[in-house]
C-alpha cells in the first residue's frame, strides 16, 4: 500500500494527523520508492535510512501526543546545496567529495523544527551552475516526463533538476532547491510541479552552498500551490547568522493560497513576447490572461523596458560572484586535495580536478570581470545596468500587483541537444533571472501541456515582501488550468 | 577586447586552476563568445545611476561583540585530507 505517495503535503499531514497512517510508514515507503528510482531518475545522491527512520518515529511520537508542526511527518528531498549533519553534502562537485557537514543550514533546520522527515540529498548541477542538470559529478537526472510516443532521455531543467524529479516522480512530498537565475522555477516547468521563490532574504542561505550570493533564494518544490506555500512558511523567517536575512515576521502564506484575487491588476510585460518565441507559449499566456480575468482581475499592459539586459548583467555579476565564493575550494581544509610540487601547485591542481568545465568556464570569466582594467567596464557596468532593472520593476508595481509571464521559453528539451552551446543553455533563463536580479518573489505553476504532451507553466510575480499577493495569483492559475496530468510511470 | 588565449592563461593562474592546455582554445571561443553577446549592455544609459549591490534595502545588522559560537576544534577538522594533532596539515609556504 503506497498509493499515498501520490497524495499532497496538506493531504499526507492531514492523514498522518489523524493517524490513519504512521510516519514511519510513509518514510518508508517513500525511501523505497526513492532508491528503486535511483536506475532510472538518478535523482538523489545520498540515502541516511537510520536517520530517516529514526526522525519518522520522533514524528510518530510528537503525532501520537497530539503534537507536531506544519509539516509533521512528511519526508522531504534536499537539493545537495543544504548543509544536513553527518549526510553527503557536494553540492554534486568532485571538490566537495566526501564533505560531510557538521552543521545544519537554516534551512532545513526550520523543515524538521516544523516536523519535516529527512528524505536523501537530491542531485543537481555543479553548484547550481546549469539549466538542465548535465553538469553534475554524478551524471544526469532522467525527467519522469517523456515526449508522447518517444523513449527520449528528456532534462528535468536545472539546477535543482532532482529535486524536481523528486516531486515529479511522488517520491516526496516536497523539496528544496535554490534559485539563481531560475533554478527552481524553470525546473518546476519542466516537471509539471509548483517552484517558488521568495523575497530576496525571505529563507536564509545560511549553510546552502554559496554561489553568486546576490542572487541565491532558497525555495520549496511542491505538487501544489498550498503544499508549497506550507513549505515556504515553514522554511522562511530571520536567521541572525544570515547578515541579509531579512529581519521581518513571516506571513501566512498558506491562508494567502485560498484568499480571494478579486480586483487585483495584473501585470503583462509586453518584453516578454520574445522574437522566435513558441506559438503554443503564447497561447498557453493569454489562457492565463483569459483565467485572471474570469476570477475578477484587471488586466493591464506593461513595459519593463531593460528587460533584454537581464541575462547579460546576470552573467557577469554572477560569475564575479561565484569566481569569489569559490576562491575557499582550495583542497586544504576539506574537500579534494591534488598533491602538487609546492603550496601553489596544490591549489592549482585540486581545482583543475575538482571543478567541472561548466564552473571553470565560470570561474575565469568572473576572474576576467572581476580583474584590473576590466572591472569597471563589465562588473561596475552591470551593477548599474541591474539597478535599471530593478527600477523597471519598482515602476511597473506602481500599477499592478503581480506580473503574469511564461516560466520558459519551451518545454523540457533532450539531454545533449543543447550541450556545446553555453548561451543556448543561458538563455533557458530568459523569464526567471529577472525575479533574481531584482530581489522580487516568483512562482511557476504548471498550466497545461505542449503539443508532445510535456508540462509547460506560467509564472507569477509581485513585488518585494508581497509573496502573499504571489501564492493568491498562484492558486488562482492552478484552480483555472486543473493541472492533474502525472508523467506516465516506466521507471 | 577579446580575450586572447594569453588572457585565458592569465586568469587561470589568478584563479588557481591549472593551466587548461587541451581546452585553451575552446574556452578563449566560449569566453569571448559570452564576451561578445555581453557588448550589448553598453546600449543601456547608466549616466549618474548608483551601482546595485543589494536587491531589498535593509541596513546590515551586527550582533553583540560576544563569543557565541566555537570550541569545536574535531569538528572543523572532520573534513580535512590531513590532520596531525589537532592541526591542519598543508603543504610548505614559507620557505
Amino acid at each position: 500500500m503506497t498509493d499515498f505517495l501520490s497524495f499532497s503535503l496538506a493531504d499526507i499531514t492531514a492523514k498522518l494527523k489523524a493517524r490513519e497512517v504512521s510516519a514511519t510508514d510513509v518514510a518508508t515507503a517513500a525511501l523505497d520508492a526513492a532508491e528503486a528510482s535511483q536506475g532510472a531518475l538518478n535523482a538523489f545522491t545520498a540515502f541516511d535510512r537510520d536517520k530517516t527512520l529514526a526522525m519518522a518515529k520522533a514524528s510518530d511520537e510528537r503525532l501520537a501526543k497530539g503534537e507536531g508542526g506544519l509539516i509533521e511527518g512528511a519526508p522531504i528531498a534536499i537539493k545537495d546545496l543544504f548543509a544536513v549533519e553527518g549526510v553527503q553534502t557536494t553540492a554534486c562537485s568532485h571538490i566537495l567529495d566526501g564533505f560531510k557537514p557538521p552543521y545544519e543550514s537554516t534551512v532545513t533546520t526550520k523543515l524538521w523544527n516544523a516536523g519535516g522527515v529527512f528524505l536523501g540529498k537530491t542531485n543537481m548541477d555543479e553548484f547550481a551552475m546549469g539549466s538542465s542538470n548535465e553538469t553534475s559529478y554524478y551524471g544526469n537526472v532522467i525527467n519522469p516526463w517523456r515526449a508522447k510516443g518517444s523513449d527520449a532521455k528528456l532534462t528535468p531543467g536545472g539546477s535543482s533538476g532532482g529535486s524536481a524529479a523528486a516531486v515529479a516522480a511522488d517520491l516526496c512530498f516536497g523539496a528544496t532547491g535554490t534559485d539563481t537565475g531560475g533554478s527552481i522555477r524553470q525546473p518546476a516547468a519542466f516537471t509539471g510541479t509548483v517552484g517558488v521563490k521568495g523575497t530576496y532574504g525571505r529563507a536564509s542561505r545560511w549553510g546552502a552552498v554559496a554561489f553568486a550570493s546576490s542572487l541565491d533564494h532558497p525555495g520549496p518544490f511542491a505538487k501544489t500551490v498550498k503544499d508549497a506555500a506550507m513549505l515556504m512558511q515553514a522554511m522562511s523567517g530571520h536567521d541572525p547568522k544570515e547578515s541579509t536575512s531579512l529581519p521581518l515576521d513571516v506571513p501566512d502564506f498558506v491562508s494567502a493560497a485560498a484568499a480571494s484575487i478579486k480586483g487585483k491588476k495584473i501585470g503583462v510585460p509586453k518584453e516578454y513576447r520574445m522574437d522566435g518565441m513558441p506559438e503554443e507559449i503564447e497561447t498557453l499566456w493569454q489562457r492565463g490572461v483569459e483565467w485572471l480575468k474570469a476570477a475578477g482581475c484587471e488586466i493591464v499592459d506593461v513595459s519593463l523596458p531593460h528587460t533584454k539586459y537581464a541575462l547579460p548583467t546576470y552573467y557577469i555579476i554572477n560569475p564575479a560572484e561565484a569566481s569569489s565564493n569559490l576562491a575557499r575550494y582550495d583542497g586544504m581544509r576539506y574537500g579534494l586535495r591534488v598533491d602538487g610540487k609546492d603550496l601553489t601547485e596544490t591549489y592549482e591542481k585540486s581545482r583543475a580536478e575538482g571543478f567541472g568545465p561548466e564552473v571553470q568556464r565560470r570561474i575565469l570569466m568572473g576572474t576576467y570581470v572581476l580583474s584590473a582594467g576590466y572591472y569597471d567596464a563589465y562588473y561596475l557596468k552591470a551593477l548599474k545596468v541591474r539597478r535599471r532593472i530593478l527600477e523597471d520593476f519598482d515602476k511597473v508595481f506602481e500599477t499592478c500587483d503581480a506580473l503574469l509571464t511564461p516560466s520558459t521559453p519551451s518545454g523540457a528539451f533532450e539531454l545533449g541537444s543543447k550541450a556545446g552551446d553555453p548561451i543556448s543553455m543561458y538563455l533557458n533563463d530568459i523569464f526567471t533571472v529577472t525575479a533574481n536580479i531584482a530581489g522580487v518573489p516568483a512562482l511557476s505553476v504548471p498550466a497545461g501541456l505542449d503539443s508532445s504532451g510535456l508540462p509547460l507553466g506560467l509564472q507569477v510575480i509581485t513585488p518585494a515582501l508581497d509573496e502573499e499577493t504571489m501564492f493568491s495569483v498562484g492558486a488562482a492559475l492552478e484552480d483555472a488550468a486543473g493541472f492533474n496530468h502525472k508523467p506516465g510511470k516506466w521507471w | 577586447m577579446a580575450v586572447t588565449e594569453d588572457d585565458v592563461r592569465r586568469i587561470a593562474r589568478l584563479a588557481r586552476i591549472a593551466e587548461p592546455t587541451d581546452r585553451l582554445t575552446t574556452l578563449t571561443g566560449e569566453l569571448n563568445g559570452i564576451l561578445d553577446w555581453i557588448e550589448q549592455l553598453n546600449e543601456v544609459d547608466v549616466d549618474g545611476v548608483e551601482p546595485m549591490t543589494t536587491p531589498v534595502k535593509f541596513p546590515l545588522p551586527q550582533r553583540d561583540d560576544v563569543v557565541s559560537d566555537g570550541g569545536v576544534r574535531d569538528k572543523v577538522l572532520a573534513n580535512a585530507p590531513r590532520t596531525e594533532e589537532g592541526f591542519f596539515v598543508v603543504p610548505k609556504s614559507v620557505e
